[in-house]
């Protein structure tokens, strides 16, 4: 014996990649990568998009998606090299010896075969138990991971049932083969804060029950803190560091991994209100045409200049319906917004231009935000030539000193969207904003499609731009780690109304409402034992009601 | 009531209603265009009194509402008129002839289709490499030659120069059915041409749409072989958009039919329906055009109920 | 223009030399275009390239007339369709409601009859003459156009960077012309090419039926209906216009895909 479970050396992978309107090229996903991984241990994968963690891990099952190739290095699972597997051997270690789960259970679920069939489908296509035992697994692995109803669940099809129990049965369906090895691929990352806890949760008690080596990939730092025993953070497809749990969250060694666990500590002083808010959305009531239910209901907030009001809640809580309200895109049934003391008009078109330039937007998609068929500098010229009247030379100065303000500089003038990364992207729709000299700048999720790092300088910028321009933003998210770093009031708000309203400080103190308590608790904090915390906290509660 | 069955007679009152417009506009466009219908039916020539007599007997002294009411309470009891031609029944020139055609189009689709799904599975199979680029090479062509081409193209080659078959395609009741599949080798073999490239090409982006799905990847990560993949995993999910793509392309061959026919002089609809063009016989051409419409509405209803049936949605609501 | 692929390249001259011979007809043709100028079917020789038709007439003359009236017919009726179906399919993406409501349920049930049918149907009462001939195609498919620019247009109004140009309090001009239009234009330049070919191939069967151009003037589909006699004693000069519609309705669509193709490279702003 003496060898581990999963040992992998030097590992490399390339894929080809088809630019357009050029040959096809290949490169490197991954290189020099090595690792080992113990009977019943966790190694956690962490990195940005493009790091290649997703690849590593399914190169533990010798699987590459698309055009993938591993093409260098050695993955033994139990002893032996797999790169070297027949096809009938690699079908024997897939779904036997490894599982996987995947990021969207939704769509990795067979929408036309019942749960049930579909979990232990593998156990019975390798043999390893009879469908009434493998079946009597499943309703164990359903009560285990808090599933509803374990006896009956597996009658259900996919659609009937929610996104958090799907990804449970999804984790379900990795475990009942009873394999040495499983691969999480961001299990909890399509989850919404408060149903990721309860997922990581019931994963994390799986794992430890069946005592399953597990390799965790994610890119949220905080939450592979909670269910791996090792981390290891990747970069660009190579390795940066690996360490024991504790010294990569407590003392890491390199700059990059330091970066990652400090991310969104941004020191931010919290303002005091003002007399006169820029904005005051007045008791708001709206419904969509055609629905029969408020997705907003008497709602009440105020802005105040050159300050931040972060609106807080999960998916379906309404928030980024209030911005549509705002902006005139979705007249209110009742109630009134108010913008420097005048009412604005309820309906876009009954804005004036003036009313219109005061008020911007920045999207949670930079990409799609951008008109593909426009450069840099028509997109931040526009408004320009639209609200001011510059034209040609002023114009483009005026573009190139936007650009200086969001730090990046008036080469950039003449290039397409599709040439900017996601990070610039976004920087270009925020000096769209800043074209218009608004007052207030509705920002929609802008950092949630970033990586975390690319994230943090977004972030950094409009604190900046806020001091320079004394604008206003109405902060729309669902990350409270960012609300944390950026607001100085929030609203959190839960099915459409605003359930706690007040400065930072008051909001952030306890006691607390319990929708506020569970999102706040829900959060994964850069904390060793953070989740267990949480659990045991919860259960006392429960208890003691 | 089954929230299916609700979405399915939705579905067939769409088909009815649909058919009904589809009436109102054959009727339409036959009627209150401009030009005079007698006139173009007996031309510049034509004396007053000849004018005012066909118009007469066409019942174009009425208004059109009452001209159409009349037509369609006629066609929904199988009355369809008489031809001005020649007096004949429509209705049972139109019978004799559907069959004909229906006959025609029947051994078209037993060949084209299992060869097309059997083909486009090929392609898929194979994907970007030789049989994949040779049937997309094929498809390309064969959307650009019009099927008269592919009809001589046979007739010069298979009928004049081997003489294997005949070069016109007569059928009639006392031929026995090998001397029947015999008369119309060609003109089956010109319309499987006609719709196999489509119907391969679109059989191939259903059945890949499925295989790109992330369940499959699942199965695969499961250890499960290629063929339980594919046939417990892809193919549930790839039936309905097969389904669908056979029925636009049988409708499609409803149509080719009009061709094929007049390059193989075969006594059916498309045959009938031309010469009655030709010679201006409008209530023939009411009836024809709308007996094809009911065919080509028909089977978009197909598809479209078994795409409701086989929706695991809607078969399993919440 | 870097980088044409080779099978573009051969679309592209071939749609070329087609549209040129139908542009300079008079100059290139041998004789003239009803001229009997020999024995019925001579064959192939040197003064008459491709030999005679039914009745003694040059083919190669005949060839180039009636490519000169199939590609006229069929640009004119693909312009037609266009201008038709973009117009009113982009107006009921961007105005949407009851406009869009009443153009999209006409346009359901003018497809719900195969148009080569309704074509006849209006033909067997319609005077057939070229303009009329324009006219019934034209209008015909333009349906399809206007089921593909709404849907084009539709995708993109509801993007992010229209929403901003509404927001910014853009006219409507400005956001079909200068926001939906430029992103448009790309699937609607390919599917062009897939239209004129549909027309071309629509124009010759309704000639080969004897419903399309009348004689004396003849289309490629009139020749091969003049001339499809002749097969049955082998004489192929039926198949020589039905095998010029087939590499004019090939090169169009080479030249489609490789639009079509570029387009979605522009598209796809995924990989970066």
């Amino acid at each position: 014996m003496g060898e581990p479970l999963l040992k992998v050396t030097d590992l490399k992978i390339e894929a080809t990649a088809y630019p357009p309107g050029e040959p096809p090229q290949d490169i490197t996903i991954v290189e020099g990568v090595s690792f080992a991984l113990e009977k019943g241990c966790v190694l956690g994968l962490i990195g940005e998009s493009g790091a290649g963690k997703s690849t590593i891990g399914l190169s533990a099952m010798a699987y590459g998606r698309g055009g993938v190739r591993i093409t260098g290095g050695e993955v033994r699972v139990n002893g032996r090299d797999i790169l070297r597997l027949g096809v009938r051997d690699l079908r024997r270690l897939r779904g036997a010896e490894v599982t996987y789960v995947a990021q969207s259970a939704a769509a990795a679920f067979n929408p036309a075969k019942r749960i049930m069939e579909q979990v232990i489908e593998a156990t019975l296509e390798h043999g390893r138990a009879s469908r009434s035992e493998a079946e009597a697994r499943a309703r164990a692995l359903f009560a285990t991971l808090g599933l509803p109803d374990p006896d009956t669940f597996g009658n259900r099809y996919p659609h009937q049932v929610s996104g958090g129990q799907l990804q449970r049965a999804m984790t379900a369906l990795a475990l009942c083969p009873q394999p040495d090895l499983v691969v999480f691929d961001e299990p909890t990352t399509a989850l919404d804060v408060t149903t990721q806890i309860d997922v990581l949760a019931a994963i994390k008690d799986a794992i430890r029950e069946t005592g399953v080596a597990a390799l965790y990939i994610t890119h949220d730092l905080a939450v592979v803190a909670q269910v791996s025993d090792e981390i290891m953070v990747l970069k660009g497809g190579k390795m940066v560091e690996h360490g024991a749990t504790d010294q990569i969250i407590n003392a890491p060694r390199e700059d990059y991994t330091r970066a990652l666990v400090s991310v969104r500590s941004i020191a931010h002083e919290e303002k005091v209100p003002t007399a006169d808010p820029v904005l005051r959305v007045e008791h708001v009531t709206a419904r969509y045409r055609g629905t029969s239910f408020d997705v907003l209901h008497d709602v009440t907030v105020e802005v105040h200049p050159g300050q931040t009001l972060a609106v807080v809640g999960e998916s379906g809580s309404g928030k980024s319906t209030l911005a549509r309200v705002i902006t005139g895109l979705l007249p209110p049934s009742d109630g009134q917004i108010r913008f420097a003391g005048r009412p604005l008009s309820s309906a876009l078109a009954g804005r004036s231009r003036e009313d219109l330039r005061e008020v911007q937007m920045i999207y949670q998609m930079a990409d799609v935000a951008m008109n593909p068929r426009q450069t840099v500098g028509t997109i931040i010229g526009r408004p320009l030539e639209f609200y001011f009247d510059l034209k040609g030379e002023a114009k483009r100065k005026r573009v190139a000193e936007l650009l200086d303000e969001i730090e990046m500089g008036k080469g950039f003038i003449d290039r397409y969207p599709a040439e900017l990364s996601g990070g610039q992207k976004q920087r270009v729709c925020i000096a769209r904003a800043l074209a218009a000299k608004p007052r207030l700048i509705i920002c929609d999720e802008v950092t949630s499609a970033l990586d975390p790092l690319v994230a943090d300088g977004i972030l950094k910028l409009l604190l900046n731009l806020q001091k320079v321009e004394n604008v206003a933003y109405l902060f729309i998210t669902h990350d409270l780690a960012t609300v944390r770093a950026i607001a100085d009031s929030i609203a959190v708000m839960y099915r459409g109304r605003v359930v706690r309203y007040g400065t930072k400080s008051e909001v952030l103190a306890p006691p607390f409402d319990d929708y506020t308590d569970l999102l706040l608790s829900s959060v994964p904090e850069m904390k060793l034992g953070w989740l267990e915390d949480v659990i045991a906290h919860r259960k006392m509660e429960s208890a003691g009601n | 009531m089954h929230p299916i069955l609700i979405l399915v007679s939705q579905r067939i009152a769409l088909g009815l209603l649909l058919l009904w417009a589809a009436s109102v506009l054959i009727f339409a466009g036959t009627m209150i265009l401009p030009g005079d219908v007698a006139q173009s039916i007996l031309g510049q020539s034509a004396t007053p009194e000849a004018l005012a007599n066909l118009r007469a007997e066409l019942g174009l002294n009425d208004p059109p509402v009452t001209r159409y009411f009349n037509w369609l309470f006629g066609a929904l009891q199988g009355d369809l008129g008489v031809a001005l031609t020649n007096g004949q029944d429509i209705a049972e020139a139109l019978g004799r002839r559907l069959g004909n055609t229906l006959f025609l189009a029947f051994w078209a689709a037993i060949i084209a289709v299992p060869l097309a799904i059997f083909l486009g599975l090929l392609a898929v199979r194979y994907r970007n490499r030789w049989p994949d680029k040779a049937i997309s090479g094929v498809t390309l062509a064969s959307i650009s030659i019009p099927e008269f081409l592919i009809g001589y193209l046979l007739v010069y080659f298979v009928a004049v120069k081997l003489g294997w078959f005949s070069s016109v395609a007569m059928i009639n009741d006392s031929m026995s059915l090998g001397e029947k599949l015999s008369a119309i080798a060609l003109p089956v073999a010109v319309l499987v041409l006609v719709v196999l490239a489509h119907m391969m090409r679109m059989t191939r982006a259903a059945i890949l749409n499925v295989m790109q799905s992330a369940y499959i990847e699942t199965a695969e990560l499961k250890g499960l072989s290629g063929f339980n993949v594919i046939f417990r995993h892809a193919f549930p999910n790839a039936i309905s958009p097969i389904v669908n793509v056979v029925m636009l392309n049988l409708a499609y061959l409803v149509v080719g039919v009009v061709v094929v026919e007049v390059v193989f002089v075969y006594p059916g609809m498309g045959q009938y329906l031309v010469d009655h063009v030709s010679k201006r016989d409008v209530p023939v051409v009411q009836a024809c055009g709308l007996v094809f419409a009911a065919v080509y509405i028909g089977l978009n209803m197909v598809a479209d109920i078994v795409a409701i049936l086989s929706n695991p949605r809607l078969r399993h609501p919440k | 223009m870097r980088g044409i692929p080779i099978s573009a390249l051969i679309g592209l001259v071939f749609t070329g030399a087609y549209f040129l011979a139908a542009l300079f007809a008079p100059f290139i043709a041998p004789y003239g275009m009803a001229e009997t100028v020999g024995d019925v079917w001579e064959p192939m020789s040197r003064t008459h390239l491709l030999g005679t038709d039914s009745i003694g007439r040059d083919l190669l003359t005949r060839m180039i007339y009636g490519g000169r009236t199939t590609i006229f017919i069929a640009t004119m009726a693909t312009l037609l369709s266009f201008t038709t179906g973009a117009v009113l399919g982009f107006l009921a993406a961007v105005i949407g409601g009851w406009i869009d409501q009443l153009l999209s349920r006409f346009v359901d049930l003018m497809m719900a009859i195969p148009s080569l049918i309704f074509a006849l149907v209006v033909l067997s009462v319609m005077p057939v003459t070229i303009p009329v001939l324009i006219l019934v195609m034209g209008l015909l498919d333009s349906t399809r156009v206007y089921r593909l620019a709404r849907a084009v247009a539709v995708d993109i109004n509801v993007m992010d960077f229209v929403e901003a140009a509404r927001l910014r309090g853009e006219g409507r001009v400005w956001i079909i012309f200068r926001e939906i239009l430029p992103n448009a234009l790309s699937p609607l330049v390919a599917e062009m090419g897939l239209r004129f070919i549909f027309m071309v191939l629509f124009v010759s069967t309704l000639s080969f039926l004897g419903l399309g151009v009348q004689p004396p003037n003849a289309d490629w589909g009139g020749i091969v209906k003049e001339n499809k006699e002749g097969i049955v004693y082998g004489i192929p000069a039926a198949l020589v216009p039905a095998f010029a519609i087939a590499t004019l309705a090939i090169s169009v669509n080479l030249v489609a895909d490789w639009v079509l193709n570029r387009t979605t490279c522009l598209k796809g702003g995924r990989g970066g």
